[in-house]
């Protein structure tokens, strides 16, 4: 199988501030047939290039949505990438099949843990079940939903964790590129990193 | 004939400097060291074409320290001055006391008399200022931990000759002949109510008076008569402080101080640099025809085994304090080569002993020379320390020069501060960036002053007050001048000297940002071209189009309008010369509206577009974008 070709939509409104997503952002950089495309830096204004957005979109095969997970969801600026890039008949509708066959991934960071994110928890839904949107909208677009890469528990991390964290995500985009993972041992799980999170 | 002596004077001393200082600096010796040369060079021991005045010279050329210290002065902010305070005081107090009593101790071991050994010991605490500080300051190592503890001890030499001056005709060994020039009518209580009341009259004199002085100066726009100004501060104050018996570098490095946070200081930097510079070289040359090279002749192994022995001393003292005062081996090491030598007070003081039958010629002449030669010497230890010590100790070295530039200098340079520069740099104010302005407008400077901003007074086109506004050490320079051709030669100025500065300019209009665009100004902004859109955004709202629709036309339209400037800087280059300035203006408004603006809308009709939607009405629809 053919390298392919990652593009990471990375959303952070405050980088400077983060702790977990600079990590993880800085692991992703420099790794050859991965493209960064940091949202916030390129418009700062909200003003979204669309020709551009959607060129980048056809010369990737895998594209990832890297961000903090903000009231159960994404960072603003990437729901308005969704809304202004994802145009009838460019990703949907019977004209629109520019992204069959890609495939998507979401790579977020949460405060709370996994007991949170379950019925008897504070969040009461699960973090699949929250990502419902993004699922459906890749299903939609005619793209491969792969279980969501999370790291959990930020505030509690301690430094090492986090270094642990961003060299395993540097890892699994490596793998995802070379196409050495298992597809169907992926299917599989909730979490793309479940077991290097848990046992870690 | 008299004046024309005086030409040819200046005529040798001129020439010996401009042949052998660029001579030196290229081989790497500094341009001190060069001076010296120059001095030894034409001197009544080399080509003897000075003699008999060398002293003369001497003595004036001494107004060059005096200037540097009024420099030095000025870089010092007072709050700078309290943070050194241990330094002077500790370090400077114990590197006198110290080479005192050792070197002290070792004329006692040569048969002298303690009283003798003392005074000499003293003399030779003295360390030269001239040389260390300009050297230092040539190779960039005044800033470092090294440089700012021998900035200190030089300091505090030179406030200590004041008490050393007293203490001396106690020291003589026959008593009867002794008498205090300075002091002598004055009870000691006295002369330190005149020392007090002459630093507080200083000091109230640059605070209240100074200031308006500057401001009306400057206000008359004539540069040669600011100039004439700080000369004229430099010397009167000079002159008063030597009526009242101090040492008039002392009075003038205290009004400099004074001056250090005034809006003037830049200006007043880059005025006398250049005479300090002169008059400094000038005394390096007397230095070096001072040098009596009969007495050398007579007894070489004495003076050479002298001059060693006063370095080591001296070296041996400094490189203790220097540990003991916490500095790392490499600052230790440059702290005590910098100054293990004997300094230009050592000639005040030793005339001073043989006037006064302190010391007998026989011991002062030699010692004299032991002094000049060590002073020769010091750029040579300075040079050995670059090339064979301070490798060794790279990587710490290197790491610990950026954190002082950033802990010093400010990271960006307003030239300009009316109504385009202020913005930009309250913005960087309130985000906490330390900013340097420059304006030449001082009615302006003083409003802006009182409300806690770093203005200085000063035209951004001069060389000098750039250098002296620290562009060397800056990362960014914001041109706001509201004059075209200004701010050009400021940006021609910046890019030739400074070429690591990224340059942010103010264009007046299209015309002025093509030149701009022409010389590659990393940032480029049309004075009006941002408020002109605003009010187009607000019409539209206005008209009834809704606000956040407005403002991504708005936005669009920019980039579109961004994107032709930077074409047509280019295009108009290749037929700048044809047509005339106005038909050129007509022209380039014709282009402008023959570009199809209304591109624009269809670009943002795009967006949450759903005609498309509506006319299939078929396929798979998500429902929530189907309205």
């Amino acid at each position: 199988m053919s390298t392919c070709r990652i593009l990471i939509l990375f959303a952070h409104p405050a980088l400077e501030k983060s702790r977990i997503q600079r990590q993880l952002i800085k692991a992703a950089q420099g790794i050859e047939a991965v493209t960064v495309h940091d949202l916030y830096e390129a418009y700062p204004s909200f003003q979204i290039n669309i020709q551009a957005e959607q060129k980048l979109l056809l010369d990737h095969d895998l594209i990832v949505f890297q961000h903090p997970f903000y009231w159960y969801s994404s960072p603003a600026i990437l729901k308005e990438w969704q809304d202004v890039v994802l145009e009838y008949g460019f990703a949907y509708g019977h004209k629109g099949t520019a992204l069959h066959g890609k495939q998507f991934l979401s790579a977020i960071s949460t405060g709370g843990g996994q007991q949170a994110y379950r019925r008897e928890g504070n969040n009461h839904f699960t973090i699949r079940e929250f990502l419902a949107p993004f699922e459906q909208t890749a299903r939609l677009c005619g793209m491969e939903y792969l279980p969501p890469f999370v790291v959990q528990e930020v505030y509690q991390l301690s430094k090492e964790a986090i270094a642990g964290h961003a060299k395993h995500y540097r890892q699994t985009l490596l793998e995802l590129r070379d196409g050495t993972l298992n597809r169907e041992q992926l299917r599989q799980r909730q979490h793309l990193n479940e077991e290097f999170a848990y046992h870690a | 004939m008299h004046e024309h002596d005086i030409f040819f004077q200046a005529f040798i001393y001129l020439l010996a400097a401009v042949l052998t200082v660029p001579l030196a600096q290229r081989l790497g010796l500094g341009s001190v060291l060069g001076y010296l040369m120059a001095g030894v060079v034409i001197g009544p021991f080399g080509l003897k074409l000075v003699g008999q005045e060398g002293a003369d010279v001497m003595h004036f050329a001494e107004f060059g320290v005096v200037m540097m210290l009024f420099l030095v002065g000025l870089e010092l902010q007072p709050s700078l001055l309290w943070r050194l305070r241990v330094p002077i005081l500790g370090l400077g107090g114990l590197q006198v006391v110290g080479t005192a009593l050792v070197s002290g101790a070792i004329g006692l071991l040569f048969g002298l008399p303690w009283q003798t050994a003392l005074v000499v010991g003293l003399i030779f605490a003295m360390s030269s200022t001239a040389i260390v500080l300009q050297t230092l300051n040539e190779k960039g190592l005044l800033k470092t931990e090294a440089g700012q503890s021998a900035f200190s001890v030089l300091l505090f030499q030179d406030i200590s000759v004041i008490p050393i001056l007293a203490i001396l005709p106690l020291l003589a060994l026959q008593r009867s002949a002794v008498m205090s020039p300075e002091a002598s009518a004055l009870q000691p209580w006295q002369q330190t109510l005149l020392v007090i009341g002459l630093v507080g009259g200083i000091v109230l004199a640059g605070r209240f008076l100074m200031r308006p002085v500057f401001r009306l100066i400057a206000s008359t726009g004539l540069r040669e008569v600011f100039t004439a100004t700080a000369l004229l501060l430099v010397i009167g104050v000079a002159l008063a402080v030597k009526a009242a018996g101090l040492s008039p570098a002392l009075g003038t490095f205290v009004a400099g101080v004074v001056l250090a946070d005034s809006e003037y200081r830049h200006e007043l930097e880059s005025d006398i640099e250049p005479f300090k510079g002169l008059l400094l070289g000038l005394f390096f040359i007397a230095v070096g025809a001072g040098i009596n090279f009969t007495i050398l002749f007579q007894s070489p192994l004495l003076i050479i085994g002298l001059v060693l022995a006063l370095a080591l001393v001296k070296f041996l003292v400094l490189l203790g304090l220097g540990r003991f005062f916490k500095l790392a081996w490499d600052q230790s090491l440059l702290f005590a080569f910098a100054l293990a030598q004997g300094g230009e007070f050592a000639f005040v003081l030793f005339s001073f002993t043989t006037q006064n039958k302190i010391l007998t010629p026989q011991i002062a002449e030699p010692l004299v020379v032991v002094v000049a030669l060590s002073m020769v010497f010091t750029p040579l230890l300075i040079i050995i320390y670059e090339r064979f010590v301070q490798p060794r100790f790279q990587s710490q070295g290197e790491e610990r020069e950026s954190d002082d530039i950033d802990e010093n200098e400010n990271p960006v340079i307003i030239a300009g501060f009316g109504r385009f520069g202020q913005i930009v740099g309250r913005l960087l104010i309130a985000n906490r960036w330390r900013v340097t302005v420059l304006d030449i407008s001082s009615s302006q400077i003083d409003t802006l002053r009182r409300f806690g901003y770093k203005v200085f007074y000063g035209d951004a086109s001069r060389l000098d007050l750039l250098h002296a506004a620290g562009a060397a050490q800056a990362k960014l320079f914001v041109v706001a001048v509201d004059d075209r051709e200004k701010t050009l030669e400021i940006v021609d100025l910046v890019q030739k000297h400074f070429p690591h500065l990224k340059i942010l300019a103010r264009a007046i209009d299209r015309r002025h940002a093509y030149e701009l665009i022409r010389r590659n100004v990393e940032v480029i902004e049309r004075e009006t071209f941002g408020s002109a859109l605003e009010m187009g955004v607000e019409a539209l709202k206005l008209l009834g189009v809704r606000s956040f629709r407005a403002r991504r036309v708005a936005q669009l339209f920019k980039l579109n309008d961004e994107h032709l400037l930077y074409e047509m800087a280019h295009v108009e280059a290749d037929d700048q010369a044809i047509a005339a300035r106005s038909r050129q203006n007509r022209e380039e408004l014709e282009r402008l509206l023959q570009t199809d603006d209304h591109e624009l809308v269809h670009e943002i009709d795009r967006a949450w577009d759903v005609s498309d939607l509506v006319r299939d009405g078929t396929g798979k629809v998500p429902s929530d974008n189907a309205e």
